[in-house]
């Protein structure tokens, strides 16, 4: 201690109050903003089924599928044959873009990345690293008008 | 380790005008004398402009500027975002503080003359400022879609459409429409986050830059003197800048973390307005002042447009001043600090009258001690 001398000590203790004073400064700043970042998690209301339309809805006979809203997220629903309709995730499983069914070609299709799926789901080519997920589906009587496509979580 | 720094210093100062900058830096002083406090104001005002810019960017990131989703946007930040309350609250604080430093700065600089040659163009583009402050309070005022806002726009934009000859057109422009609606919270925003940030920048750079070339302004009765002492803008004054502004933002947390900012009720085009509903502070005097005013025409020109011609008259007197006072250097009481203070007198006269309450005259009265402590605590220490 002597043999450093009595300024430089004291320097150094102004110098190590007045970094601490700045760290701390820094800190009180820095730890709201990155909080004030961080998007907060919304939480969404949960959705148990939706109503894709009726069996002979248009669209269902134009394009042979409709992409609904469930809860927050698509879900498309493909009319593989007059009484065969199913539902999948609508988000490719590569980079979260909308597939389509492509009614010539009976197959689940990413334009984003040309990624394919079978009518089961499955990742048959392309990108894409796993199955859509599927979804239930349940074609509901409506007394005389055509049975209405319920889409509901498996 | 510092070695490794004056390597990487001299690596930059090849590259970068290093040494320039640092020139410019220590080239100016700032006297010392017994009003050297003043000096303080206009830094005090540019640190709570910077906190509004910075804040303000961090309101943008979750702010949805439409009338169906604007109220509930800033009630999200206050209720669901991290920390958001304090980001708000921190802003609409220093909207506050910045309008009032920049209100005292202006009347310091007015009364000690600073405004005289060669700083005509530092007094001009302060003003304008000053101005540009008050329209991003008004303009922000509106953003969060409350009743308070709501009305507050509605008669501020109602009142510009009193102009004679282009007040149809200037109401039309302001609420980028007939109503006060969502288009014109769109128009608003778009005031408040890119056209007024620029005209600012522009402003700030030219004040700044005359100011950190020609030097602070001497008092006339100073001037001339070789006995004024001084010190180094830097880094000695701007360390004391530092230190003040630390205490401002402590200042600032303390505020907006005991009394965070309201939010109020969403704006209902269709509700009655309150009971004693008046503007922000800075406003009141020119709100009371037509309250007083009687409905009638006289020559087509409604009496309504008189007092409004006449504080814009007054505003284009104020950025003239220094072409109009020709002699400057004259001691107290000169014509031109009496009008100023007869100016500042109504104003706060009026600010009184519109709360129905003293408060305004002792917050005036407040600051003034304040000050005068600061000048006798900080006056003429210093290097010589």
């Amino acid at each position: 201690m002597h043999a450093t001398g009595p300024s430089l000590t004291r320097r150094r203790l102004i110098d190590w109050f007045l970094g601490t004073s700045a760290g701390a400064l820094l800190a009180w700043i820095a730890y709201p903003l990155v909080r004030f970042l961080s998007p907060p998690h919304v939480p969404e209301a949960a959705t148990h089924h939706v109503e894709a339309g009726a069996v002979n809805d248009p669209e269902f006979l134009a394009r042979g599928f409709r992409i609904v809203r469930f809860g927050a997220d698509p879900v498309i629903v493909v009319r593989v044959a007059p009484d065969d309709y199913r539902a999948f995730s609508a988000t490719c499983t590569h980079l979260d873009c909308i597939v389509e069914y492509q009614q010539a070609q009976r197959r689940i299709w990413c334009n984003c990345h040309n990624g394919e799926y079978d009518l089961l789901g499955r990742n048959v080519a392309g990108p894409p690293p796993r199955p859509l997920q599927r979804f239930e589906v349940d074609l509901v009587a409506r007394g005389d008008q055509a049975p209405t496509v319920v889409v509901s979580r498996s | 380790m510092a070695g490794r720094g004056v390597r990487l210093a001299a690596w930059l100062g090849e590259r970068l005008p290093l040494q320039f900058l640092r020139e410019q830096a220590e080239h100016k002083t700032v006297p010392v004398h017994r009003t050297s406090v003043f000096y303080f104001l206009g830094g005090m005002t540019l640190f709570f402009f910077v906190v509004q810019v910075a804040t303000g960017i961090l309101l943008m990131l979750y702010y949805r500027p439409s009338a169906d989703e604007a109220f509930e946007s800033v009630e999200f930040i206050m209720t669901t975002v991290a920390f958001g309350w304090l980001v708000r609250s921190i802003h609409s604080w220093s909207a506050n503080l910045v309008i009032f430093f920049a209100l005292l700065h202006l009347a310091t600089v007015y009364f000690m003359k600073a405004y005289r040659a060669p700083r005509e163009i530092t007094w001009v583009t302060g003003c304008l400022l000053f101005f540009v402050l008050l329209a991003f309070g008004f303009s922000g005022y509106l953003l969060p879609w409350n009743q308070l806002a709501f009305f507050a726009t509605k008669v501020g934009t109602d009142i510009a459409g009193s102009v004679p000859f282009v007040g149809e057109w200037l109401l039309r422009f302001l609420r980028g429409g007939d109503r006060v609606g969502g288009g014109t919270l769109s128009r608003f925003y778009g005031w408040h986050v890119a056209i007024l940030p620029a005209i600012a920048t522009l402003l700030l750079g030219i004040h700044l830059a005359q100011v950190q070339r020609q030097g602070m302004s001497v008092p006339p009765e100073l001037e001339g003197r070789d006995a004024v002492r001084s010190m180094k803008f830097f880094p000695d004054f701007l360390l004391r800048d530092l230190f003040g502004w630390i205490l401002a933002l402590g200042v600032l947390a303390a505020l907006a973390a005991l009394f965070p900012w309201e939010l109020g009720e969403k704006a209902d085009p269709f509700a009655p307005a309150y009971a004693n509903i008046r503007p922000e502070w800075y406003f009141v005097f020119m709100f009371e002042t037509l309250k007083l005013v009687p409905g009638g025409s006289i020559a087509g020109i409604e009496f309504e447009a008189i007092p409004i011609l006449l504080f814009g008259g007054v505003g284009g007197l104020l950025i003239a001043v220094p072409f109009l006072d020709r002699r400057p250097a004259r001691r107290w009481p000169s014509g031109f600090s009496v009008a100023g203070l007869l100016a500042l007198g109504y104003a706060v006269g009026m600010t009184a009258q519109g709360y129905r309450s003293w408060t305004p005259v002792y917050a005036v009265l407040a600051t003034g001690i304040v000050l005068g402590i600061l000048r006798v605590g900080t006056g003429g220490r210093g290097r010589a």
